[in-house]
């Protein structure tokens, strides 16, 4: 169908300018129709939401605002709240200590666990932010000083000065790492390899000499491998475990005839608990657990059919079992295998019995990663000319280890979430303080969501926090294979 | 005549079983079984003493003595007077009930959320990633403690029910919530024959019946279809397959309820569910529920916009889009991690010993292995029958990955 154009009356010439679009098509307007009310069952459900986010909100708030903070307990802490509808935070204020530290702890000892957990950040700040040692140096210096402030206003000038050192140790090392990156992280290196044992000393205490001669024992063992490695890893691995035995057992005598030198108070592991206690026995079994797990799955992989038998078996029969079966284990059953008399204690017990269940699922996690190599990998490490181990350790592990990353820290927020259970077998966690002496203490005997609510907050900014770190690891260490 | 090229044969050398490829896994093995032999033999050598020195012995003779104490919530018969046995027995019910009945919950809780937190409405998508993150972020034990804490403290006792003007009233008539637990009204036969149990054994067999029938009356449906292009309306043959025979059933057997009612200072009559069981069960449900919601959402997720598109151009409409292309490829993503999460909640059954719910640990590894002494006995049984779940889900796992497995030509 041809139009005439001559029949054509009046044509518009210049163009029209622009006009803004509708107001419903533009702005705040249109995100809220296209977002929340798109439609009639859209728009019930964000009427519903609105109505439970204003039910919680108008539950929460007056209850986190009109709190109580000084009172020392929950009789007293009714009286000054009349019925209102404040909590009873004041728990939290007066069981502070105890919820952080356990009720066994030596109270003047405090500060070696004070001191523990911050240089646990120090420790670990060279392997997780490999690259950005300059801005999370800054960030844990900054946390340092103010830690430093917050005991000089608590009045413990020893230990504000213990962390403004530190503070300005890493603010040293972050602003050397500017320049000279690979330095400053291998001496902040050195440090993350004496924490161990330093930790060790801070929290069980003693003379220093028993962190000391454990260290030895390691040095000697490295020293024995490096020199005999050219021997094969075999040979090497041997003689290392042997001049570590040696080492221990002799510095044994040594760390006896010095018990005196340089000692804190010894603290029987009886006497730990709180949130320490999760976090010792989180970051205890995990760094553990992790060696054993890739060494299962090697063993899960490997083409030698006992061996392969031997680690199947563990695998499948640990995770095939709840913790708290193997928590039982720890508490009354273990002892009847150990050699009469010996009687080493409840936390060593269930800290062997976590690792080893935790070592099975991140066995699973590694052997997922190693599958999932290209088999050319394994073939060409071999026509590389290397062997087993030194094929593992070069082209293998450090590619299946980083596909395995996700995985490695869901097994460790499940295992650091797992480590409430062991208030289970008597063991005052912070999960045991809160039900046992400080929920049913004659003071505090009524309180829950105050406890509770600290408790879910502990946990929730711990293990979240992990799974972000996981999250920005892993695109950090995306080396683009699409 | 030997040819020159030949090499010699190199004659066997102790040095060979190290540094010979051939040989040096043998010498792995030989070492590995060695030291698992002797630890093995170690461990059995301190554990011989170790009894002996105790003047105990391995043995199950405890599991037929009297058990001596009470358990609160129970499905089978049980008196104080009943044996070990019975009481594990007990707790092995008890454990499959929470096992079930979490699961189901768990699932439908999850796949509501997994699919909402796709929902293009910002809120509720934001509400329930919260709901995610908050409860993977936190241990399952301080959430069964928390909603048993809520249960006992929000919900009425059962003396609020008293008098004129009660606090609180049953549900309908029928339901009492209080924080000592639900009381519901409990279905009863009231023929002779179908006593003891005999009643629910009848619906159950009418039920699996039901459901062959109604199977192969689907099948028939597809038989037809592909033979006719008709596919037969069939939906009210399937309803008549579900009811009749269980309505019937239930007439013949005089299917009466029992409703629960106030005598005293509490409800009797009906079905009891302890506050600690709905509590574990709910604890349990939500937990996991936030980690099903997450397979679900990586599961839609991971079909590709393609096969929507796809599925579009050939006409198909979009509730057959959903049944017959996205869902069989997503249930083959979802199904997996998703039998795992139950194997998970299973496991995390466990935990009832700490609101005081009897299930096996509470039963068998809890009083039991108290009153008796017999940990290794007992802890051996207790892992065992949680091995044995395990192992039987991996097991029909396996078959339904190997069925569903893309076949690769």
């Amino acid at each position: 169908m041809a139009m005439d154009q001559s029949n054509v009356a009046f044509v518009r010439t210049e163009m029209l300018p622009e006009q803004a679009p509708p107001a419903s098509e533009q702005g705040i307007i249109k995100w809220v129709r296209v977002n929340l009310f798109d439609g009639w069952l859209n728009s019930i459900l964000t009427l519903l939401a609105l109505y439970f986010i204003y039910k919680i909100l108008a539950g929460f708030l007056p209850w986190a605002t009109g709190g109580v903070w000084n009172t020392s307990s929950l009789a007293e802490c009714r009286e000054v709240l009349q019925d209102t509808a404040g909590g009873c935070f004041s728990v939290l204020t007066e069981r502070w200590n105890q919820l952080l530290f356990g009720f066994k702890y030596p109270v003047d000892q405090y500060w070696r666990l004070i001191l523990a957990v911050p240089l646990l950040a120090v420790a670990l700040m060279p392997i997780m932010f490999v690259n950005h040692m300059v801005q999370a140096g800054r960030v844990v210096a900054g946390a340092m000083v103010i830690i430093a402030v917050l005991s000089l206003i608590g009045g413990a000038m020893g230990l504000a000065a213990i962390f403004i050192i530190t503070a300005v140790a890493v603010g040293y090392l972050s602003m050397r790492a500017q320049s000279d990156a690979a330095g400053a992280r291998s001496m902040m290196l050195i440090f993350t390899m004496l924490y161990p044992f330093l930790a060790f000393w801070l929290i069980w205490g003693g003379t220093i000499f028993n962190s000391i001669v454990a260290l030895a024992g390691f040095g000697v063992g490295y020293i024995a491998f490096s020199r005999m490695q050219e021997r094969g890893f075999t040979i090497g691995a041997l003689s290392a475990v042997v001049a570590a035995i040696v080492t221990w057992f002799i510095g044994g005598f040594i760390s006896d005839a010095l018990a005196g030198v340089l000692a804190l108070e010894p603290v029987p592991s009886r006497d730990l608990g709180g949130y320490v206690l999760n976090f010792i026995l989180g970051v205890v079994c995990v760094s553990l657990s992790l060696p054993i797990g890739i060494a299962l799955a090697l063993g899960r992989q490997s083409d030698m059919p006992i061996i392969k038998f031997i680690c199947v078996i563990f695998i499948e029969f640990v995770r095939g079992v709840p913790l708290i079966t193997l928590l039982f284990v720890a508490n009354v059953v273990l002892a009847y295998f150990l050699p009469p008399g010996t009687n080493f204690d409840l936390i060593l017990r269930v800290i062997i019995m976590i690792t080893l269940f935790s070592s099975a699922y991140i066995a699973e996690v590694i052997r997922g990663g190693l599958a999932a190599l290209p088999r050319g990998q394994y073939e060409a490490g071999d026509s590389l000319g290397l062997d087993y181990a030194q094929s593992m350790r070069l082209v293998i592990l450090p590619q299946a280890l980083k596909i395995s990353i996700p995985g490695i820290v869901n097994v460790a927020v499940g295992l650091f979430k797992d480590t409430t259970l062991v208030s289970v077998i008597s063991m005052f966690d912070l999960v045991g303080m809160i039900r046992g002496p400080i929920g049913s203490s004659t003071e505090w005997n009524g309180v829950y969501w105050e406890l509770w609510i600290f408790a879910v907050f502990v946990f929730f900014v711990v293990c979240y926090g992990i799974s972000q770190y996981s999250q920005w690891l892993e695109r950090q260490l995306a080396t683009g294979h699409r | 005549m030997a040819t020159l090229s030949d090499p010699p044969r190199e004659s066997f050398q102790l040095s060979m079983l190290l540094n010979d490829t051939r040989y040096r896994s043998y010498t792995f093995q030989f070492i590995a079984l060695f030291i698992l032999i002797a630890a093995m033999a170690y461990l059995g050598w301190n554990l011989v003493q170790n009894l002996a020195a105790a003047g105990l012995n391995i043995s199950y003779q405890f599991l037929g003595e009297p058990a001596g104490y009470d358990i609160n919530q129970r499905l089978i018969e049980y008196t104080s007077q009943s044996t070990h046995w019975r009481a594990s027995v007990v707790g092995v019910l008890n454990t499959l009930l929470v096992a079930i009945v979490g699961c189901f919950f768990a699932t439908v809780i999850g796949v509501i959320v997994g699919v909402l937190r796709l929902s293009n409405n910002w809120i509720v998508r934001q509400l329930m990633s919260v709901y995610v993150e908050i409860f993977r972020n936190v241990p399952v034990l301080i959430w069964i403690l928390i909603v048993m804490a809520v249960f006992v403290s929000v919900l009425p006792q059962p003396r609020d029910f008293r008098g004129d003007d009660p606090a609180a009233s049953m549900f309908l008539d029928l339901f009492a919530f209080t924080g000592r637990g639900f009381y519901l009204p409990g279905p009863q036969f009231s023929a002779g024959f179908a006593a003891n149990g005999v009643g629910w054994l009848i619906i159950i067999g009418l039920l699996i019946a039901s459901f062959f029938s109604a199977r192969a009356l689907s099948n028939w449906a597809t038989k037809t279809q592909e033979a006719t292009g008709d596919r037969p309306v069939t939906w009210y043959y399937t309803l008549a397959i579900w009811f009749v025979p269980l309505i019937l059933a239930c007439i013949v057997m005089g299917l009466n309820w029992d409703i629960p009612a106030l005598k005293g200072f509490n409800f009797q009559g009906g079905i009891f569910a302890r506050n600690s069981l709905i509590a574990l069960t709910l604890a349990l449900a939500i937990y996991t529920a936030a980690f099903i919601a997450e397979n679900v959402r990586a599961g839609i997720l991971a079909i590709s916009k393609g096969q929507t598109e796809a599925a579009a151009s050939l006409g198909l409409r979009p509730g057959r889009t959903m049944s017959l292309v996205i869902l069989p490829q997503a249930l083959r993503v979802i199904i997996p991690p998703l039998i795992s999460q139950y194997l998970n909640l299973t496991k995390n059954s466990s935990l009832a010993i700490a609101v005081g719910y009897m299930d096996l640990t509470g039963t068998l590894g809890g009083i039991t292995l108290n009153q008796t002494g017999r940990a290794i006995e007992s802890v051996l049984l207790l892992m065992l029958f949680y091995l044995t779940i395990s192992l039987s889900i991996s097991f029909i796992m396996n078959i339904y990955n190997n069925s569903v497995k893309l076949k690769e030509r």
